[in-house]
């Protein structure tokens, strides 16, 4: 065999070997789609359905409560999981918010500015994200039972506010890094002040790297479960922790928690689709640029 | 240089921006990192209970009702004590037992605790005093040190950290190698593969516990399709002796493995849903670090007539490495915080087989509310993990060294 035509096969061995991989990482999402669609006897059946009639029943049953009548089974009211859905969201986006407007201010003076243990700041700024959460949730959980902050969507926020601005100001120090001083001494020149500057100057710069940062901190606030798990109970109670006791709950209904997770994870992988390009630079707090 | 050029800056001075810009990061990080740190470390030598006074009137367990003996002795039987030791209760020698009020109501005095008991058709054990705060120097930690159980955790947490994160190394290093390459579709196949590591474990812990149902669930069907073909192949091909019942009857077992509900296969159960979900990350940290080497080097080789080996081994991997060990340390990291995972798939068991590290501070801190002791764990756990990252870091810096 010539060595062109050996690298031919192993070119197409490489070609077999991805997409059997890449059936591996997707079925089980597949399946989470396909159970949510599935009539319920469809669910537990062996050999596994792989097509079926879709139906819309179990999102129905996920989101509302119903009550039995002689007519058959009746709608009553909402359940409980389109409000967490909300919770989740609004703790989500508000903290993010928050998260990234700190990060990138802070970022800015770290990357513009002389600041003295510049370098000591920056890495107690990221130890504090690598700080297992297990080791300070006992005292947290004190001072917000003392602080009457259980259970609120403020206590919430300001929990992953915490845990995104160190991770924001990393990655939007990166981004700000890159960014030509030029710009801002030009428009200093021209009268600006500083504020004035990095407003009109370096953020309209720098929104590519806010959207990407934004997007991480979204999904790290999105799918947190420990501290909801621990902090909240039922107020402020976020999806994750709401998926995981309907587990508990009402037997098992799969075709519900199939639906429930669907809907939780759809905008994390929307996400990621959009921000494929910053990916390696969000997972690596920006160590890794590319 | 900046601002301090002779020019007066309108609006905020520079100093006065990058104190406003910076403060509120640190005083935050402060107020929620620090501070809790070092109560925690502060609680750590205090025997204290968190508990809610709510939870204190809640029944704890139930025992029989033959114990009737106790009481007019006032001291613990053996049986007694057992039922409390298996309730996680170790009540000390002195403990006695007394009544109030017709023997309605029991009360189990120890030293530091008081259990009350009420008396239904059995021993309702309805809650227990909580205890003072009290400083205890550093008995919680020597506790923990000499109780076997939390050795154990932390082997598990070691065995299920070797296991995942090698899988997932060699699982997203070796894919890497596949997709390093030019191809149509490439960014959106790689993209794809990436969606796992982005969920969160709550989805994917729930999902996969009904993927690896042992009666209906589609891991078992798909792993059984692979000997139940052979089964076919064989036996239309007439194979000699019995190769075709053999797959046959592998087929069967297969589709009859119990995964997460076995001692024996619930920590690989986790393993293999935590490398479904990180191998994607471990694939995108190594693709960087291929598609970063210079073709030259290749071409170079190509000239000497290296072997693929040699290629592989003198160029490639010194190459890769120190982003390998990035990934390598980040994975590590997680992988020994594992919580949820374990919390949504496994909860720990059965028995103590899946109880990690986490999941153990989890359940001493808000199930048995031994809020002194689960601080001193807090910071045995701290400890492993610094060591560890300061290994990795060390690797890394030479890894870095050599490579340039």
């Amino acid at each position: 065999m010539s060595r062109r035509s050996r690298k031919g096969t192993f070119h197409g061995i490489a070609l077999v070997v991805i997409g059997i991989s890449l059936i591996f990482y997707l079925i089980p999402i597949y399946w989470i789609i396909a159970t949510s669609l599935k009539r319920w006897p469809d669910i537990f059946v062996m050999p596994p359905k792989f097509f079926f009639k879709p139906t819309l029943d179990s999102y129905v049953g996920l989101m509302t409560v119903r009550t039995m009548t002689p007519e058959g089974a009746k709608i009553v009211g909402a359940s409980a999981y389109p409000r967490q859905l909300l919770n989740s969201v609004i703790i989500g986006f508000v903290s993010t918010a928050l998260a990234v407007s700190l990060g990138t201010m802070s970022a800015y003076a770290f990357s513009r500015f002389q600041v003295k243990g510049k370098n000591d700041l920056m890495f107690f700024i990221l130890s504090t994200r690598m700080l297992p959460p297990v080791v300070v949730i006992i005292p947290l959980f004190l001072m917000y039972r003392a602080l009457h902050l259980i259970d609120t969507h403020f206590g919430l926020i300001l929990l992953y506010t915490t845990f995104n601005v160190s991770f924001a100001t990393w990655l939007m120090k990166g981004f700000i890094d890159e960014i030509p001083k030029e710009y801002e001494e030009a428009a200093l020149v021209d009268g600006y002040s500083r504020f004035k500057a990095f407003v009109k100057i370096v953020l309209p710069q720098a929104i590519t790297g806010i959207a990407a940062t934004a997007v991480f901190c979204l999904i790290t606030a999105w799918n947190e479960f420990a501290f909801a798990l621990i902090m909240t109970t039922r107020n402020a109670r976020t999806a994750p922790p709401a998926l995981a006791s309907r587990m508990g709950s009402s037997g098992v209904e799969w075709g519900q928690i199939a639906a429930g997770t669907f809907i939780f994870l759809l905008p994390v992988a929307v996400f990621t689709f959009i921000m494929r390009k910053h990916l390696l630079r969000g997972v690596t707090f920006g160590a890794i640029k590319k | 240089m900046r601002g301090e050029n002779g020019r007066k800056p309108r609006g905020l001075r520079d100093y006065e921006l990058k104190m406003m810009f910076i403060v509120p990061t640190l005083v935050l990080l402060i107020a929620m990192n620090i501070f809790p740190l070092l109560w925690s470390l502060g609680l750590s030598f205090f025997r204290y209970s968190a508990i809610e006074n709510s939870i204190l009137k809640t029944s704890l367990f139930e025992v029989g009702l033959n114990y009737q003996a106790d009481l007019n002795s006032g001291s613990i039987s053996e049986e007694l004590r057992q039922e409390f030791r298996n309730n996680g209760i170790l009540l000390s020698q002195n403990a006695t037992v007394s009544t109030e009020k017709k023997d309605s109501k029991w009360i189990i005095a120890d030293k530091e605790n008081e259990y009350y008991v009420k008396k239904k058709d059995k021993l309702d054990i309805i809650g227990y005093s909580k205890p003072p705060l009290k400083p205890v120097g550093t008995k919680n930690y020597s506790r923990l040190f000499t109780q076997r159980s939390t050795w154990s955790y932390f082997t598990t947490t070691a065995y299920f950290v070797l296991l995942a994160v090698s899988a997932q190394f060699i699982i997203g290093f070796g894919l890497a190698l596949f997709l390093n390459r030019e191809f149509k579709g490439k960014g959106m196949v790689t993209t794809l593969i990436l969606v796992p590591m982005m969920l969160s474990p709550v989805v994917v812990g729930l999902f996969w516990r009904f993927i690896l149902d042992s009666q209906w669930g589609l891991f078992n069907y798909l792993i059984s399709l692979v000997p139940a073909a052979l089964h076919r192949i064989t036996a239309v091909l007439h194979f000699p002796g019995n190769v075709s019942a053999w797959f046959q009857n592998t087929a069967s077992s297969a589709r009859n493995i119990i995964w997460l509900t076995r001692p024996k296969a619930a920590l690989f159960s986790l393993v293999i849903i935590d490398t479904w979900m990180w191998s994607p990350f471990m694939m995108l940290l190594s693709l960087a670090g291929l598609s970063a080497i210079p073709k030259y080097l290749y071409e170079a080789a190509e000239i000497d007539r290296a072997s693929a080996w040699f290629k592989f081994r003198h160029i490639t991997f010194p190459l890769v490495s120190p982003l390998l060990l990035i990934a390598l340390l980040f994975r590590t990291m997680d992988a020994f915080k594992l919580f949820d995972l374990v919390y949504i798939a496994t909860a720990g068991g059965p028995g103590s087989a899946t109880e990690t590290v986490s999941m153990n501070l989890y359940r001493r801190a808000f199930q048995d509310y031994r809020t002194g002791e689960s601080c001193a764990l807090a910071y045995m756990i701290l400890i492993v993990i610094i060591a560890l990252s300061s290994i990795y870091i060390k690797y890394l810096n030479k890894a870095k060294g050599d490579s340039q």
